[in-house]
């Protein structure tokens, strides 16, 4: 078990420095002179050399690199090219507001999601199991985004019940526990929560239907077992695997909220990923895809913990 | 055991029956499956529409007329009503599927013939070879594919190619993980020793032993991906991030028709809705696909 969460503790490593490479070189690839977007057009070569001197472009490639990694460690992700204001702050205001609307999608999602899993893998080939099913692979089947939309038609301007702009009323971004703040978080997590609903369900129902098929389950049922005491045996079986999937969601919901957040204004990462594309502003780009991601890398390596915990098999392998 | 039963009786009534092959069986398991063929007729009509919009007689989806905007869903002469600038959304809507389908499409199949060369490569040779494609898979997987693709092509800029590009980069690491693994169980097999044995070269039993055996689940696998990459590509179009306007594309629609949800609300959900039904197509069709071909994943 130790040497297990050893390994895969160093085994992060070289993902992170890799992830860490990818969003420096996000810059690097983007056509043309990073700092032409901002760069007043009659501005002299001295002072674009001087502007390229002080955001560090002027050094080679693998230079900036190991300053840029040197800052990031420490908290530093730049400055933004389009404010000149410090990425870092921003980039964690924004993905506190994207990891409280991905904590309600799940909370939403995960729960039914399993719950009708199971039911349809435990009544396989009944209508439910058909009803279940089909739910599932039109969640799945949804691009979020026009959810949101046809939910705002529907809840924000047919019938007039829920907000649909923003993280509170007047557009305020300061999050407090009450009614008049949470109602605004109502549409969105719905609307991120529908495909990681129905991944979860596709998964549970195959997952459940595997292991009834196989041989312990007759054996468990011939020595008179009940039948609620079969199913906590199935569930602890499709427990290590559910878990992996659930975790890859989570990881998805980040992803996912980007558009959700721009259909509803949600003061989130995904949102200042949207504004920082439209002012072509490549540092904070990549400050906020570099902290997702290494967000994402952890919840990776906190599942897979996670997961031979309870499934004692994964770390003896 | 009922299987046994009747395949024996049905051999003896027809001694002569046959061998069917394994292409054939596919086929014939698929044509049984109405909710398959359905889809599948789905996706062809809209292919067609696509391919053969300009000689269908639609309106001109590029014109329109600001004194007829934003008209309401059975509006004489445009049927799906006009968009924000009057345009037909009938025709919009056809045409648009052009774009779609073919950047939902187009990197997946860049995808699978890249990433399947690459999980060849990697499970066949084993080794070092396959760590190194391997722990570079391993990278690109800790990011999630909507944030992969909207960091590529947020950093590329907007266009159709930049789109295409980011979306292959975003595909090739599933697709190669599959094909490793499927590849790397496909050569421990006996038959691949008995060939080796034989004196056939590494090359030979890659095209004769392997691919034939690899092939199916990682097709399957990227049918699975292609209504992904569908609603991904439409998406990077909805940030601003794909098609640029004028061209109709389903996503950019669903952008610059957002503001009308005031105004005319099931209009501007139209292009919304043909991404759903066809990524629900897609889906079903791959399911259908995957349980005829006998698939696991």
């Amino acid at each position: 078990m130790f040497t297990y969460l050893l390994r895969r503790l160093v085994y992060v490593i070289p993902v992170a420095l890799g992830v860490s490479l990818i969003c420096f070189l996000l810059v690097h690839i983007a056509p043309g002179d990073p700092l032409v977007a901002v760069m007043p057009i009659d501005a002299t070569a001295e002072q674009e050399a001087e502007m390229r001197a002080v955001y560090g472009f002027d050094k080679p490639l693998p230079v900036q690199f190991g300053i840029w990694l040197g800052n990031a460690v420490q908290g530093d992700l730049g400055r933004s090219i389009a404010t000149g204001r410090a990425v870092a702050p921003e980039v964690t205001r924004a993905v506190g507001n994207t990891l409280l609307l991905a904590a309600a999608a799940s909370v939403i999602g995960f729960p039914l999601g399993i719950f009708f899993g199971f039911m349809a893998g435990y009544l396989r080939d009944t209508v439910w199991d058909r009803i279940i099913t089909a739910t599932a692979i039109a969640g799945v089947s949804t691009p979020n985004y026009w959810l949101g939309m046809v939910l705002v038609i529907i809840f924000s301007i047919t019938l007039p019940w829920l907000p649909s702009m923003g993280a509170g009323p007047g557009g305020s971004s300061d999050w407090t526990w009450d009614w008049l703040h949470m109602r605004h978080l109502v549409l969105p997590a719905i609307t991120l929560a529908v495909v990681p609903m129905g991944i979860v369900m596709r998964t549970t129902r195959a997952l459940v239907s595997d292991i009834l098929d196989q041989d312990f389950v007759q054996a468990l049922y011939a020595k008179g077992m009940t039948n609620s005491g079969v199913l906590r045996h199935v569930a602890r079986n499709a427990a290590p695997t559910a878990l992996s999937v659930i975790g890859l969601q989570l990881g998805y919901l980040l992803g996912g909220s980007i558009l959700i957040e721009t259909v509803f204004n949600w003061p989130g990462s995904g949102y200042l990923l949207s504004v920082a594309i439209l002012q072509r502003d490549l540092p904070m780009l990549q400050g906020t895809i570099l902290v997702l991601a290494m967000f994402f890398v952890t919840l990776n390596l906190l599942v897979d913990i996670a997961q031979s915990m309870i499934d004692p098999r994964i770390s003896r392998a | 055991m009922t299987y046994t039963a009747t395949s024996t009786s049905t051999a003896l009534e027809v001694p002569a029956a046959p061998t069917v092959g394994y292409w054939a069986g596919v086929w014939r398991r698929l044509r049984r499956d109405p909710v398959s063929l359905i889809c599948a007729a789905i996706l062809l009509a809209l292919i067609f529409c696509a391919i053969f919009a300009p000689w269908l007689g639609f309106a001109d989806p590029y014109t329109g007329s600001m004194i007829a905007r934003l008209k309401p869903i059975g509006t004489p002469g445009h049927i799906l009503g006009t968009d924000e600038l009057g345009r037909d959304m009938l025709a919009r809507l056809i045409y648009g599927g052009r774009l779609t389908l073919f950047l939902g499409i187009t990197p997946v199949v860049a995808a699978f013939v890249i990433g399947t060369s690459l999980g060849l490569i990697a499970g066949y040779v084993g080794g070092w070879v396959n760590s190194m494609i391997m722990r570079v898979t391993d990278i690109f997987f800790a990011f999630p594919s909507v944030l992969l693709a909207i960091a590529i092509s947020g950093a590329l800029g907007a266009g159709v190619v930049n789109s295409l590009v980011s979306l292959t980069i975003v595909f090739i690491p599933p697709i190669t993980r599959v094909a490793e693994s499927v590849t790397a169980s496909v050569r421990k097999l006996d038959y691949v020793d008995a060939a080796r044995a034989s004196g056939a070269g590494n090359f030979t039993i890659v095209r004769v032993q392997v691919l034939g055996n690899v092939l199916g689940p990682i097709f399957v696998y990227a049918t699975s991906l292609t209504s992904v990459c569908m609603i991904i590509s439409a998406g990077l179009s909805f940030l601003g991030l794909g098609v640029k306007p004028p061209e109709p594309e389903w996503g950019l629609m669903l952008n610059t028709l957002r503001t009308a949800i005031y105004i005319n609300p099931w209009v501007a959900a139209l292009p919304g809705m043909m991404i759903f039904i066809t990524s629900l197509c897609l889906n079903l069709l791959s399911d259908g696909l995957r349980s005829a071909m006998n698939v696991r994943q």
